[in-house]
Order: structure tokens, then sequence, then C-alpha cells
């Protein structure tokens, strides 16, 4: 009796050990890939990488100014085409939840949320790049849009759910038609929540590098015209890691560094602004 | 979802009249002589996947089990946002780790280690040069472990309160309620999150294709390099000069595709039957 007491004891702290211990494990490497981010990084980071274009190959110097712009260009076209209908795409779904398509668009959102995203480079390729037979910056666009779009409308639907019914049966009880009370009342109330999910969306397509590298290609150069191929900050690292030249691996760690600090800060803020609405007032 | 799968099946469609089921047995992969078998690709992906489910299902379960039913309250929240970033870092900044760090130490350490202890087995021959399928196994399975953590927390936080205390009642330890109570209760949501990470391992791009070593190669070995069916497309699109070869690529894409959008599905159905499960105690 005695014996079988302390070996149930045992194993359970035993357990909770193991249990600690994989926890332990999980999370060192995020800690060992900063470290080395932030070890290696620095020291390649200086005013020319922030505004300098890209040295020619094997010399020293120059910057990643060109593909940071690109990044943002193309996470704004990604934005213009996926946000407004991701959002009202959630709405729909949000507010009819019984109906047979929210169903459908719910489980569509949710099983394209896990395609891998070179699939959606090469959807955006064989839509746009194939007709019009070049690389450039809207097909990116396009290809990150699809990864976006189900992210927004997953949270814009959540957070649509939890405005409180009351507020939309006042809005209703003044006699203001259902549409406008979705877009006047509903809309506004969720706003600070589905711009969260946004920026987590951002973050996560600013880092997305396979789907640009037949869509947006890259550019070693500025280019502000949506129909030609553009530079992109995942795209520059990729192609400077896998380089022969020391100073360009520098400079893909510096680059990485950067994009990581965007990712990781959008990620935070995002994060604290959430538990920030979720707190009872 | 269907736009993409009709664009992807219409320019692919050269290359699936040209080699039919033949492109999943066969593996030569000559773009000159206009030859392409994916079996290579295919095994790579499969391989390198399996790997990776390997490493990474009892560590995500492990850390699961830990945030769910043992972690105190007040550190739940930060170990879980910790997982999250873990997810939230871009794969090419995983590559480039995977370049310049674990490659180096795969080449100078786990290489030689494996190679000595385990060498007699036919998985652990050949030169260890750091790229290979072992390394894109194991940042694979960093790169897929939040997901099992994250839809695995969720799952278990689902199962009713009352089914702890039942077997609290009963005079069970901490362990045995999960064993007991918990795990098998949310059994088919914990597959779930198993084949979400898996769908996510399949198609993973960057980080693969940056050490794995790109050769189209079947070996036992592990150490070997080898390739997967995303980074063959991501190293070999943009160079494709001729219509046959770039749907043949085009080809593996929708193979691709099709196999994760089972995955995924399967995935849903299997979490959501758990959700369900939790009603229908309610009811």
């Amino acid at each position: 009796m005695d014996l079988r007491y302390y070996r149930r004891k045992w194993t359970d702290a035993a357990m909770t050990a193991v249990t600690l211990l994989c926890t332990a494990i999980v999370l060192a490497p995020l800690f060992l890939i900063l470290l080395f981010l932030v070890k290696t990084g620095i020291s390649a980071i200086n005013w020319d990488f922030f505004t300098k274009l890209p040295g020619p190959a094997g010399e020293p110097g120059g910057g990643m100014a060109n593909a940071m712009v690109g990044t943002l260009i193309l996470v704004t076209l990604a934005g213009l085409m996926g946000v407004p209908l991701g959002v009202f795409a959630g709405l729909y779904v949000a507010e009819h939840p019984k109906a047979r398509l929210a169903a459908v668009a719910r489980f569509t959102a949710d099983v394209l949320n896990g395609v891998p995203s070179i699939v959606a480079g090469l959807f955006a390729y064989v839509v746009i790049v194939l007709p019009m037979r070049h690389f450039s910056a809207l097909s990116g666009g396009l290809a990150l849009a699809v990864l976006l779009l189900p992210i927004v409308l997953r949270t814009t639907e959540e957070m649509v759910r939890l405005v409180p019914q009351s507020i939309r049966e006042a809005a209703l009880a003044l006699g203001i038609p259902w549409w406008r009370m979705t877009l006047r009342v509903t809309l506004p109330t969720a706003a600070a929540g589905i711009t969260t999910g946004i920026m987590v969306g951002v973050a996560r397509i600013a880092g997305e590098t396979a789907p640009l590298l037949f869509t947006a290609f890259g550019n070693r150069f500025w280019n502000w015209n949506p129909l030609q191929p553009i530079a992109a900050l995942p795209l520059q690292i990729f192609s400077y890691a896998i380089s022969p030249f020391e100073d360009w691996h520098r400079q893909a760690w510096a680059g990485a560094l950067v994009l990581v600090t965007i990712v990781l800060g959008l990620n935070i803020i995002a994060r604290y602004a959430a538990t920030r609405q979720t707190k009872p007032q | 979802m269907g736009a993409i799968l009709v664009a992807l099946t219409s320019a692919a469609w050269p290359a699936i009249r040209q080699f039919g089921l033949a492109f999943f047995v066969t593996s030569t992969w000559d773009p000159v002589a206009l030859k392409f078998g994916a079996l290579p690709f295919i095994y790579g992906t499969l391989v390198s996947s399996a790997l990776a489910l390997a490493l990474a299902v009892p560590l995500g379960l492990g850390v699961a089990i830990f945030l769910s039913e043992m972690v105190p309250d007040w550190l739940r929240a930060p170990i879980r946002f910790l997982v999250e970033l873990l997810a939230a870092i871009p794969s090419v900044v995983y590559g480039l780790w995977g370049i310049f760090v674990l490659v180096p130490w795969v080449r100078t350490a786990l290489g030689p280690f494996l190679k000595a202890h385990l060498g007699f087995l036919p998985l652990f021959t050949g030169p260890p040069i750091g790229i290979g399928m072992l390394t894109a196994g194991l940042i694979l399975a960093i790169m897929i472990i939040p997901f099992i953590v994250a839809v695995g927390t969720e799952v278990m936080r689902a199962v009713p309160n009352t089914q702890r205390e039942a077997a609290i009642a009963l005079g069970a330890t901490r362990w045995e309620t999960t064993r007991t109570a918990i795990l098998p209760y949310a059994r088919s949501g914990i597959i779930g999150a198993i084949f979400l990470a898996l769908a996510r391992a399949l198609g993973e791009t960057m980080a693969v294709t940056m050490v794995i070593g790109n050769v189209p190669q079947i070996k036992a070995s592990l150490l070997a390099p080898a390739h997967t069916i995303p980074a063959v497309i991501a190293n070999e699109f943009t160079e494709a000069t001729t219509d046959l070869y770039l749907a043949a690529l085009l080809y593996a894409g929708l193979v691709l595709f099709v196999v994760t959008l089972v995955v995924n599905i399967l995935a849903r159905l299997l979490v959501t039957r758990v959700a369900r499960g939790v009603e229908a105690i309610r009811e």
C-alpha cells in the first residue's frame, strides 16, 4: 500500500518535471535565434543600411532601403485587396451564423489558412504573371492578400460576435435599418479588435518569402510602379543568405533583425491591445 | 479556394496530360530532356515531415499538457505568448539561422555523434555534411511545435472541469487525471492538432530549401541531402524556360495543394469534434 502510494506520487512528480523540461526545450530555440540575430545583425546595421541601395555583388557596403520600402508597398497592396474583402465577409459570417454560406465561408477560411504559402504564390503567378508575361508587385500583393484574407475574416467574425446584443437592439429600436446598424454601430464597436487582427495578419505576410519568389521577384533598384518587379525584405535576406559573400551574410542577418523586430513588435502590440480590450471596464 | 484549384489545374494541364500518374512513381527530373518524375520530391517532403513530427509531437504535447494542466495560472499566459512568438518568426529567418547555426552544429556535433553511436543503421551513413534531411527535420520540428502546442492546449482546456474533478475525487494524482481523464477526452482534437502541424511541415518552403541541400535523390541516410516539392518549386520556378517544365512544377504544386487541403480538412473536422462533444455533454 505504502509502496504503491510513493510510486504514484513519484510518477506524478516525474511527469510534471518531464513536461517542464519539454517547455524548456521548446522555448530554447526562440532565445537562441533572437540571441544570434541581435549579436550578428547589430554589427551590420548602420545609416547606410536604411538609406542605400544594395551594392554590386562582392563589394562591401550598400543597404536594403529599397527592400524595406518594397515590403511596405507589397503589404499595402495586399491590405487594399485583402482587408475590405475579409472584413465584409467576416461581418456577413458573424451576422448570419445560421446561414449555410456562412458555415462554408468559415470552414474555407480555416482551411485556406493552412494552405502552404507557396501555393498562394503559384495562384498569383497563374492569374497575373502568366497573362502579363512579366513579374510585378501587383502579383506579389495578390499572393499576400490570399494569405491575409482568412486571418482578417476570422478575427472580424470573432470581434463582431463580441459586440453586445443590447447595443444592436438599441440601434434597431431607434428605427435604424439593419444594414446601417451593422455599418455604423456594430463595425465601429468591433473596430479596435479588428485592427488588432489585421496587425497580426500583416505581421504574418510581411515575413513571407516563398510566394514572392516568382511574383514580386525582387529588384536591386528603386521601383514605384506596381506593374514592375519589386524588392522585398524577406527576398533580399534569402538571396544574401545563400550568396557566397561574407558582407552579404552580415547584411542578411541585419535584414533579419529588422524584419523580426517589425514582426514581433506588431505581435506584441497586438497582444497588448487585445488584453486591454477584453479586460472588464 | 475553388479558384486556386481551377487556376492551378488549368496551368498544369500540359504536364498532367503528358505524365499522368507516372509523375508520382518515376524519379527522373531532367529539364533538358523534358522528362519529369516527382518521386524524389514526394519522398523528401514525406520523410522530412515525418521526421519533424516524430520530434515535435512528444515535445509539443508535453508543453500542451504543462500549459493546460500543470502550470500555475500566472505563468500560463507568458509561456503561451513566447510559444506564439516562435510561430511568428518568419520562415526565412529560420532558414538563415539554420544555414549559419544549425548546419555547422549538425556537421560538427550531432552528425558525427549519431554516426559514432548509431552508424550501424542505414539511417546514419555517409559523410555528415550538415545540410540534409536531418537538419531539415530539426528546423521543421521547431517551426511546427507552436501549432501543436496552441491547438493541443486549446482542446485540453476545452475538456469540462467536471471530468477533472471526477478523477481527482477518485483520488487520482494530477498526472493520473491528465492520463485517464484529459487525454482520452481530447484525443481527436490532439490528432487534429498533429494534422495541422503536418500540413505546415508539408508546405514549408524557405527554411527547408535553405538547409536540405536540394538534391533530387532518394537515399536511406538522413545525413544525405534531399529535396522537397515546395523547395523545387521555389528553386526552379523562375528558371523554368519551357512551357512543359513550368507545367510540371505547377503539377507538383497542385499535388502539394490537394494533399495539404485534405490534411487540413481532416484536422478541422477532428478539432471541431472535441468542441461538439463538450456541447453534447452540456445539453
